[in-house]
């Protein structure tokens, strides 16, 4: 019982990992570069979701896209004021700024929300007894909301251009220039989408614990674990990388301590570095 | 007043020239080859057409009109399609999806565009649904050259179409090309395969060190002699 227990928790870990791996994913594939600053980002949508929560008194799922728009608008201006100068550099400059940038938004988080916790909503939910399993409301929430944001994704990716064009560009860059696919459009576009994902995890997360600034650069690890064992910039990996380390996580509660957590996936995306770089399903690194 | 003219273009990757005082005229209608060997230039030409290397020097134009050193979206849009030697397909990406990245720029029905590529590799529309990197050399090519038709272009430059493949799908490729001419598309290449590329040729130029040494229609250069000897191995 405690495994299927541990298995829920895990699913919505992983549902919320997930999200956030297919922003860093995307970007690498496209942008040859490791988002440092996705976590934080995360956290900004969160925060984002807790303006309109308090101010309007709207739940936070009513709340979710825009905390979704607001962080994508932010990723655009981050992207076009300074990874857009450095994208004729090398990619470790850039992922080195984006460090900077990480901690750039957790300093502006905390100018401006504080550096204690918030919550959503105060107040005990009741929880579901589904089979004799303990299933928070939110709980509910975030699965299903997870799994339409990445069907959305799905169908983003196969069925329209600019979706089409961004797995042009992540398949073979030089090829998509000669094609003539905009390439500063899609990369725009890419940062629409990766930003609104992470503001998607980060909303699920503030429902699933408290908010604080460094919820998002919290699970930045296990993002990349996921990300990773998916291979990266494959976003379909990453949807079966962020549940194998949600699950992971949480199952390894059975037999380490809790804090041990983001260390059992580190320890995943290691092994998976030395035996199979290019993730789970092959192909290219 | 020819369809594609090159005048003593001067240019390269950064350090030294690599392109110094190159020549090449292409007339509208023609298969042009340009054959030569290894790190002769050839390909740089290529991209030096295609806005990819800079041209610091000479002047390039299409129909009359100044092309040299504009982006690659542009010359698409101006009717120049351009098939990369290596990696030119989308490999996790359909054999369709190929193609509509291939008209990306395009704004109206792509179907027609679609259609008439599918009629030019029947073999494409069967495997329409197959991601272009599962599928044989030969059927790659195909992609490849399907991708830059989609834009309808004037001028379709291929570099080394024909490069690892095997004998059965080089013939086969000719073919292609030949089919492609037959629709009214002036034709540049490069080629290894000097001898059957000639063959097909109207025009053939040998480029060596950065410079045009001979320029003939393709069958006379296969019967000038010193050309053959010291360019097509004998
Ligand atoms: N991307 C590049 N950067 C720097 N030098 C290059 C690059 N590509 C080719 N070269 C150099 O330019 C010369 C001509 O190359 P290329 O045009 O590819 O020759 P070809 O196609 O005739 O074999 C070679 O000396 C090659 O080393
Ligand atoms: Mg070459």
């Amino acid at each position: 019982m405690e495994v299927l227990q541990l298995l829920v928790y895990g699913v919505v870990l992983g549902s919320i990992l997930t999200l956030g791996a297919i922003g860093v994913s995307m970007i690498f594939g496209i942008l040859r570069f490791a988002h440092f600053a996705h976590g934080d980002m995360m956290t900004l949508g969160a925060y984002f979701g807790l303006v309109f929560v308090a101010g309007a008194g709207i739940s936070p799922l009513a709340a979710l896209p825009l905390a979704m728009g607001l962080t994508a608008g932010v990723a655009i201006v981050v992207d076009q004021t300074i990874y857009r100068r450095l994208r004729r550099t090398q990619p470790v400059i850039l992922l080195i700024s984006s460090f900077g940038i990480a901690l750039a938004l957790r300093s502006l988080i905390q100018l401006v929300w504080g550096p204690n916790s918030e919550v959503y909503r105060s107040g005990i939910q009741i929880p579901h007894r589904v089979f004799g399993l303990v299933v928070k409301p939110d709980h509910l929430w975030i699965v299903c909301g997870a799994v339409g944001l990445v069907v959305a994704v799905h169908l983003f990716l196969t069925r329209t251009k600019m979706g089409k064009a961004m797995r042009a560009m992540s398949d073979n860059m030089d090829l998509a220039l000669v094609t003539g696919i905009p390439a500063e459009r899609v990369i725009m576009g890419t940062w629409v989408l990766g930003g609104a994902m992470a503001a998607a995890a980060g909303v699920f997360l503030g429902m699933d614990t408290r908010l604080h600034p460094t919820i998002g650069w919290g699970v930045l690890l296990p993002v990349f674990a996921a990300a990773i064992l998916g291979g990266i910039g494959k976003p379909y990996g990453a949807i079966a990388g962020g549940m194998v380390i949600g699950i992971a996580m949480e199952l390894s509660t059975l037999v380490l301590e809790p804090t041990y957590k983001p260390a059992v996936a580190f320890a995943i995306m290691v092994a998976m570095l030395v035996v199979r770089p290019s993730g789970l399903f092959g192909g290219r690194t | 007043m020819s369809f594609l003219e090159v005048r003593d273009i001067y240019g390269g990757y950064g350090g030294l020239d690599i392109l110094r005082g190159t020549d090449l005229t292409v007339e509208r209608g023609e298969i042009a080859v340009i054959v030569g060997p290894n790190g002769a230039g050839k390909s740089t030409l290529m991209k030096a057409v295609f806005g990819l290397v800079k041209v610091r020097q000479g002047r390039i134009a299409l129909d009359g009109e100044e092309i040299a050193n504009q982006p690659p979206e542009r010359m698409v849009r101006r009717g120049v399609g351009y098939v990369p030697q290596e990696r030119n397909v989308f490999p996790t990406m359909t054999v369709r999806e190929n193609l509509e990245m291939g008209a990306y720029p395009r704004s109206d029905d792509i179907r027609p565009a679609m259609d008439r590529v599918f009629d030019l590799f029947p073999r494409l529309a069967e495997r329409q649904g197959q991601p272009a990197g599962l599928m044989s050399g030969g059927e790659r090519q195909m992609v490849a050259m399907g991708r830059a038709l989609m834009m309808e272009p004037r001028l379709l430059m291929l570099d080394e179409p024909t490069a690892g493949l095997s004998p059965k799908f080089i013939g086969q490729t000719f073919d292609m090309i030949r089919r492609v001419n037959g629709l009214g598309i002036t034709l540049l290449m490069v080629e290894q395969n000097a001898r059957q590329a000639l063959e097909i040729a109207h025009r053939g130029l040998v480029l060596a060190m950065g410079r045009k040494r001979y320029e003939d229609s393709g069958p006379n250069l296969l019967a000038n002699r010193e050309v053959a000897e010291m360019f097509l191995g004998g």
